[in-house]
Parts: C-alpha cells; structure tokens; sequence
C-alpha cells in the first residue's frame, strides 16, 4: 500500500513519501486533495485479483487521520463548535456542506457543458475601448482679474543676494609686503594691534603670511602663553636680544 | 415640399441602426442600451427598437456577422457556420486547458462571489490559489474589494468576459443553486440515518 504512486496537483509520489513531507510539516495538508488519494488507492485494488484486508486497514486509518488534519486546519474555529453538537447536528452540519459543494460541482459540469457548447461562437478579443477624454472646460473668467494677475507674474522678482557664498580671500603677499614695511620701521609689534578691525577671513589670511615670513626666516615669533598675544620681531633684533640676555 | 422633408424625417431609425451598427463594430466588448443611446445622441427606446431592426439583419443563416445580447450588452461574433474556418485561423486562450478544478472555483466565484480564496477552499476542501490564479490570468474572474478587517483575503467576482465566454446575457442566466445537486436531500437523509443508529 506504501508504494501507492500518487500523481496530484500539489504532490507527485509514493504515497509514503506524501506521509512523511506532511508530517515533517514541509506540505500543507490542506493543499492535498483527499479523494483522489483514494481513488488512487481504490484503482490500485482494483487491479489486484485479492483484496489485502491489512492493506485496506492501515489505508482507512492513514487516510481518516489525513482527513481529520485537513479538516482541523480547514475549520480551526469552528472545531470546538462542532465537539459540541450533538450526532444529529454534526450530520446536519455535514449534510449541508456536502449538500453546498455537491450543488458547486454541479454547477461546474453545468458550466463545462456550457463551454462545450459555446465553441462554435467567435467573438473578437480586445483590450477595453478607450473613452474620449472630456472636453475641459473652464469657468467663465474677469478679463482684468485675468490682467491683474498676469501683471503679477510679469513683476521681475528681487534679486537674490547670493553675498554669504563669496568668500574673499585677499591675496598673502598683501599681507607679506605690509608686515615688511612694517618691520624696517620698527623692531618688534604685536599681530593683535595690526589685524585689530580686519574680517575673520583678513585675520587667517595675515596669520599665513606671518607663517611663510617665519619659514623664510625674516621674522621671530614668541608667545608667552596660548591665547596670549603674538609678538613679532625681526630676526636681527631678536638675536641681538637673546645675545644681550646671556651676557647679562 | 412638406411631405418630402416629412418622409426624411420619419427615417432616421434606419439611420440610427447604421450608427449603431459602427458602434458595435468599433467596440471590443459588449455595449449597452445606455452606453449606445450615450454615443448616438438618442432615445434608449428607440435604440432598443434600432437594435431589433439590426438583430434581424445580423441573425444566423442571414449574415456572416451575428448580433447577440450577451454579458450585459449588445455585441457582435462570428456566425456559427463560420466557426470550423474561425478555429483553423484563431485560438482560444481563455478556455484552453480550463482544469475541473478552475471550473468549480468558477462556479463558487459566480454564484457565491465577491467571495476570497479561503471561501472557496471552504466549500472545495482543497486550497484554491493556483486554481484563482489561472482564472485571474485568463481574465475570467477579478479582484473586487477586501474582506472587512484588518489583513482581510482579496474577494474576487467574475468579470463580463466570463460571461461573454460562456454565452451569458448576464449572471442570473446562471440555473439556480436549488436546482442543482437534487441529491443533497439523500445525503443528508443517509447520514441522519448513521447519525441516530450511532446515538443509539
């Protein structure tokens, strides 16, 4: 009976094969269809001359277990309903539903036979025809309201000041030459006293400067703490100063 | 000068069959009563009365062209000795390969729907995805609305095509539920019968 070969929409197999996927959960048994499981079954007796009673034993326990499965996954809610009726109910309840899909059956072969019988009707198949669009048609409108607003639009709009996005950068050397002059008038300045009053922009550029004039060696810096004020001199000056503290 | 404009005057039904006529060969699905009257400019009686004049122009063994009334409207098809030349032209996609189980699907949509694809595993016993999938594709049934709830399953209806397809003017052309399976009282009688010899 194990070696019962199935052939179903939703399993192709031995029928041992199908007991184990379902009990492995890896089928749904609501996607197997019952009846013809049995009718597969019914069939194969039907080719043997002697009918196995041990056989037919272990299929109607099998296939009733099948079935209570199917039935408690097709009605989950209404299991415990039906625990409660009584006999007669259970059977009416039965009755109508076998009653329901008997008449749906029906309907098919109705259906079926049907289309048997509308095959010699030929009709042309097409997409939906496309309905025109609607005419758009607009509420009747003031002329200077209409002018009004148009004048409106025509207004050119201000302009944007685009002032925040220009970064202007002005060039070192300007700084180079002004701190230069500066150095062959005095010894030694504060960078503080001379950038007090220019942009933040001015102030970083006259930093550089004093950068590349400290790397091409014309000026010493000298600060006494972060943040406190930066001193400038000329090399020459600060040398003499230095030379003047170690002989002191 | 009266009469002659009078006699122009008192034709204009055969001039409404001919527009009508155009109509339907221009449309691909079946048109309607209102539908034609709507795009003739005309009385939906006197269409009716056009239409009863074309129907008698386009009839079997008259025409090669058939006017029929079916799905809801009027439409034309082939007549049906021309059927054996149309098959050896066209195909028939939408009924091809409709399994026994797509037809019960069918019919439970037709006659219980809008109803979901549970309802109809219901009343089957067996899932019914592929079965409303394949119906879905052929054009034969449609979606129409959720279950109320939330994550409510897709209802489906069927559309004018399965009734063009199937010859119907419309769904109640259907036979009635009650008078089909007339053996629904005998098994419910048997299985009363079990029923009480059990009890008992």
């Amino acid at each position: 009976m194990r070696e019962l070969d199935l052939d179903l929409d939703a399993f192709e197999g031995p029928f041992d094969l199908l007991l184990t996927l379902l009990l492995r959960e890896e089928l749904e048994p609501i996607e197997i269809d019952i009846a013809a499981i049995v009718l597969a079954f019914v069939e194969r007796l039907a080719e043997r001359e002697e009918i196995d009673l041990e056989a037919c034993g272990e299929f109607l326990v099998l296939v009733s277990a099948l079935l209570e499965l199917k039935a408690r996954l097709l009605f989950p809610d209404e299991a415990a309903e039906l625990d409660a009726l009584e006999p007669e109910e259970a059977a009416e309840e039965l009755a109508r539903r076998l009653g329901e899909y008997r008449r749906m059956k029906e309907a098919a072969v109705w259906l079926a036979e049907r289309l048997a019988g509308e095959r010699d009707r030929w009709f042309r198949l097409g997409p939906a025809p496309l309905a025109p669009q609607p005419e758009r048609r607009l509420a009747p409108q003031d002329s200077n309201a209409l002018a009004v607003a148009l004048r409106a639009l025509a207004v050119p709009p201000p302009a944007v000041s685009l002032s925040h996005m220009a970064l202007r950068f002005p060039p070192v050397s300007q700084f180079l030459d002004r701190f230069r002059t500066l150095l062959s008038r005095r010894r030694r300045f504060d960078f503080e006293s001379e950038v007090i009053g220019l942009s933040r922009v001015e102030q970083a550029v006259a930093f550089l400067a004093l950068l590349e004039l400290r790397k091409s060696g014309e000026i010493a810096l000298s600060q006494a703490a972060p943040f406190a004020p930066i001193r400038i001199a000329r090399v020459d000056d600060e040398r003499i100063t230095t030379w003047t503290a170690r002989s002191a | 000068m009266d009469s002659t404009l009078r006699l122009i005057a008192t034709n204009p039904l055969d001039q409404l069959a001919r527009t009508i006529e155009a109509l339907l060969i221009v449309a691909s699905a079946p048109l309607s009563v209102a539908e034609l009257a709507e795009a003739a400019e005309d009385d939906p009686e006197r269409v009716e009365t056009a239409l009863g004049l074309l129907r008698e122009r386009f009839g079997e063994r008259r025409s090669g062209i058939v006017l029929e009334q079916v799905a809801g409207g009027y439409a034309f098809r082939a007549s049906r000795e021309a059927s054996e030349a149309c098959a050896r032209l066209f195909e028939r996609p939408i009924e091809r390969g409709l399994s026994h189980a797509a037809l019960e699907t069918l019919a439970v949509v037709a006659y219980l729907g809008p109803c979901s694809r549970p309802e109809v595993a219901r009343i089957r016993g067996v899932a019914a995805d592929s079965a409303v999938a394949s119906l879905v594709e052929r054009g034969l049934i449609s979606e129409a609305g959720r279950e109320s709830g939330p994550g409510g399953a897709v209802r489906y209806r069927t559309t004018p095509l399965f009734e063009r397809v199937f010859g119907l003017e419309s769904l109640a052309a259907l036979p009635r539920l009650d008078d089909l399976g007339a053996d629904g009282e005998q098994i419910r009688e048997r299985l009363l019968e079990v029923a009480s010899a059990r009890a008992s």
